[in-house]
């Protein structure tokens, strides 16, 4: 006997989040709240040096003069920024040498995780910069990487070992003063990466950061920093998975990229936080500031897969300054229950001859709400800017919701803008011909999608692609019915 | 292998089998003839095992399991093969991404192994010579774009890899020129063994030229008025659809 329909529904919303898990693990926590007494005892925790710290009191300043946005496309309940901890971090830490010596509790989390340093160190190709609540634990390839010249990094070592370059690009491409949460972060962030790619240098390997979030009620504030300097060229892996919590947990990440002439950067990230459990109860809010600024010829491209989260909120945007500059964006978005999200682009031309791509492929199913918000901004001296944007949405079901709000400002009239848009929901037949294939249901959803997504799965690095396409699957069990 | 007894089937309320009876064996290629709205393409979602047809009678056997207890990938794990008349189009999915995830959703119901790549890029070879199909075929979405005369060739392509026990071919003739007629018909009787069986849907007689049936069934308002050799699809041809209704 087969399963009927309400049957395969219900027992796949048994299946919970496959990575909700909570690893016990001793920490040194500071107590709630935010307050300029708290941003100086991070800055003096981390050892910083005092224009890191001058800076973040600015940066907390001026957060404090600004208000939290509301014109996105979403519902939340606002956090309360003063019922968070604004540090976490293992206790151990101590630099390790070995895996031997690290904390046999995390590695057991790694290896739920599936990306064991133990393998991670002997598969070649990717070197990892681990972060856990905060604080980076474990470094590969460094060795490899010095070599050639390449700076990865946790940022917070960055500050103290490279503060000349820090120092000359932090804050450049996403100002402190730019938007409410990048404000926060600026004054609070604890850790994340930090990349500098010498002239003239391809780096050899992909360069892999793992986020997660562990401790109950500690918000996460990355702040990532990826400088090309000229004609180099770097891949850069972001990944994340958080444990199932039910209070909500805020995540404003920044993210800094900048291309120097001819320098070319492709970041890509899968995102994978708690969205929640089927009920909308719980779940990371994803509140990220991503930009990054390309130079004469250089090219900066934004991958990203986002499956998780409750509520995502976040444009990786291209300011195309130097002449010749490529930025482009590829993107798909995946929503189910009642996860919202509201994400795009914004790519800024400047330059003359500049050019950017923008594919965008919203996945909606559930009670979920799914919007693309992108801007195309052609400025009134960037002669010949070329934009071709593509926005596709999938839906599945009938009671989620997909928008596409795009913004062309164009003020130059050599300028050449392109914009397409489809909407298609997973239509009864294409399953019916599936299943008379021998093909379940759910595997029938899996392709479906995967052949929707294809044209941004097929940018993303090898390894990334199958683990993204086992996240679409995942992110999307349940929605049939 | 299918024994079909006094079945009826409604859709979205409305009555379109009045029971209906067949008997394929294997070795067998059945025809069924009628005219538009007689039930012919119901009769092929309802073995195929499509959720939007409700059978409110009869039995429907296949080797002695009962089909209306399995749904749709069960069916087609069992060996029960449907060429669409309207192919459906998943853009993103090739071809050849499609028809391995078909062979290897079977192959694991069936407890077996995937597959080897190897294996499965000798067996496309040489169907998809059978069919004059060009390598690039393979690579484009499924259905996406595809002529008429495409689409069929693809429903038949997948026929020959997934090398089912029925096979039941709903309008594959139409939209096909003479020449894609041909190479269809030529890939259905190359599929042909003593073990497997086809069950051809058609209006017209034209694809019976190629495809020669053992048994001819005519149905008309979801019942089998009368049943014959091939004979009966030329004495149709000639008379036309009309003197069915004198039949009955």
């Amino acid at each position: 006997m087969g399963y009927t329909e309400e049957e395969l529904k219900k027992e796949l919303e048994t299946k919970e989040y496959e990575y909700g898990f909570h690893t016990k693990i001793e920490s040194d926590t500071f107590p709630k709240g935010l307050s300029s007494e708290i941003v100086k005892k991070i800055s003096k925790k981390k050892g910083e040096p005092k224009w890191m710290t001058e800076w973040r009191l600015k940066s907390l300043k001026s957060w404090k003069e600004m208000v939290e946005p509301e014109w996105a496309n979403i519902n939340y309940k606002k956090p309360d920024l003063q019922s968070i901890s604004y540090y976490s971090a293992p206790k151990k830490r101590d630099k390790y040498k070995s895996l031997d010596e690290i904390d046999p509790e995390l590695l057991k989390t790694f290896d739920k995780l599936g990306i064991s340093i133990d393998e991670q160190k002997k598969l070649s190709g990717v070197a990892l910069d681990i972060v856990v609540d905060s604080v980076s634990v474990a470094t590969t390839f460094k060795d490899t990487l010095a070599k050639k010249g390449i700076i990865f990094c946790p940022i917070s070592e960055a500050i103290k070992k490279h503060s000349k370059l820090v120092k000359k690009y932090i804050g450049t491409v996403v100002p402190p003063k730019d938007n409410y949460y990048a404000a926060l972060n600026s004054a609070v962030f604890t850790d994340g990466s930090f990349c500098y790619i010498p002239k003239g240098v391809k780096c050899p390997m992909e360069l892999s950061t793992y986020f997660r979030i562990n401790e109950p009620g500690t918000g996460q504030f990355e702040r990532t920093l990826v400088i090309a300097d000229k004609d180099s060229y770097v891949s850069y892996l972001e990944g994340c998975t958080a444990p199932s919590r039910d209070e909500n947990q805020l995540h404003a990440a920044v993210v800094e990229l900048i291309a120097l002439d001819d320098a070319e950067i492709k970041y890509s990230t899968v995102q994978n936080w708690y969205p929640g459990d089927k009920k909308g109860k719980g779940g990371v809010y994803n509140f990220v500031t991503k930009r990054g600024i390309c130079h004469t010829r250089a090219k900066i491209s934004w991958t990203q897969v986002e499956t998780g989260s409750a509520i995502t909120w976040k444009y990786p945007s291209c300011i195309l300054k130097g002449d010749h500059s490529i930025g482009e964006f590829y993107s798909i978005a995946v929503t189910n229950n009642y996860q919202q999200a509201d994400t795009g682009t914004k790519m800024i031309h400047l330059g003359n001859n500049t050019k950017s791509t923008i594919i965008s492929k919203g996945i909606c199913a559930g009670k979920s709400n799914n919007s693309y918000r992108g801007l195309v901004r052609v400025s009134p001296r960037a002669k010949n800017a070329r934009n071709f944007s593509q926005c596709d949405s999938l839906l599945m079901g009938n009671n989620c919701g997909s928008h596409t709000f795009p913004y062309i400002e164009v003020k130059n009239n050599s300028a050449q803008i392109e914009h397409e848009a489809t909407t298609s929901k997973i239509g009864e037949d294409q399953i019916f011909y599936c299943n008379q294939r021998g093909i379940d249901t759910e595997k029938a959803i899996a392709l479906i999608v995967n052949g929707f997504s294809k044209e941004v799965l097929n940018k993303l690095p090898m390894e990334f692609a199958i683990e993204a396409q086992k996240l679409l699957e995942i992110s999307l069990e349940g929605s049939v019915g | 292998m299918l024994t079909i007894e006094n079945l009826h089937a409604k859709v979205d309320g409305k009555h379109i089998l009045n029971g209906i009876d067949l008997d394929v064996k294997a070795g067998e290629v059945h025809a069924i003839m009628g005219p538009n709205g007689s039930g012919k393409s119901t009769l092929s979602s309802v073995i195929g095992g499509n959720e939007d047809y409700l059978i409110t009678k009869g039995t429907m056997l296949f080797d002695g399991i009962d089909l209306s207890e399995l749904d749709a990938e069960s069916r087609a794990h069992l060996g029960v093969f449907l060429s669409f008349q309207y192919p459906v189009e998943i853009p993103g999915v090739t071809v050849t991404n499609f028809i391995k995830t078909a062979i290897n959703a079977t192959r694991k119901a069936k407890g077996l192994e995937d597959t080897s790549s190897s294996e499965l890029l000798k067996k496309i070879r040489e169907k998809s010579k059978l069919l004059n199909i060009e390598s690039k075929f393979l690579s484009r979405s499924l259905n996406e774009g595809f002529s008429g005369g495409e689409k069929k060739r693809n429903e038949i392509f997948q026929m020959l890899m997934l090398e089912p026990k029925l096979a039941i071919l709903d309008e594959t003739d139409s939209g096909l020129d003479i020449d894609a007629l041909k190479i269809v018909a030529n890939g259905v009787n190359k599929f042909r063994t003593k073990k497997n069986a086809v069950v051809l849907i058609t209006h017209y007689q034209r694809l019976l030229d190629y495809i020669v049936p053992d048994f001819v069934h005519v149905l008309f308002e979801g019942i089998i008025v009368k049943s014959g050799t091939k004979e009966l699809a030329h004495d149709l041809e000639d008379k036309g659809y009309d003197w069915v209704k004198d039949l009955i």
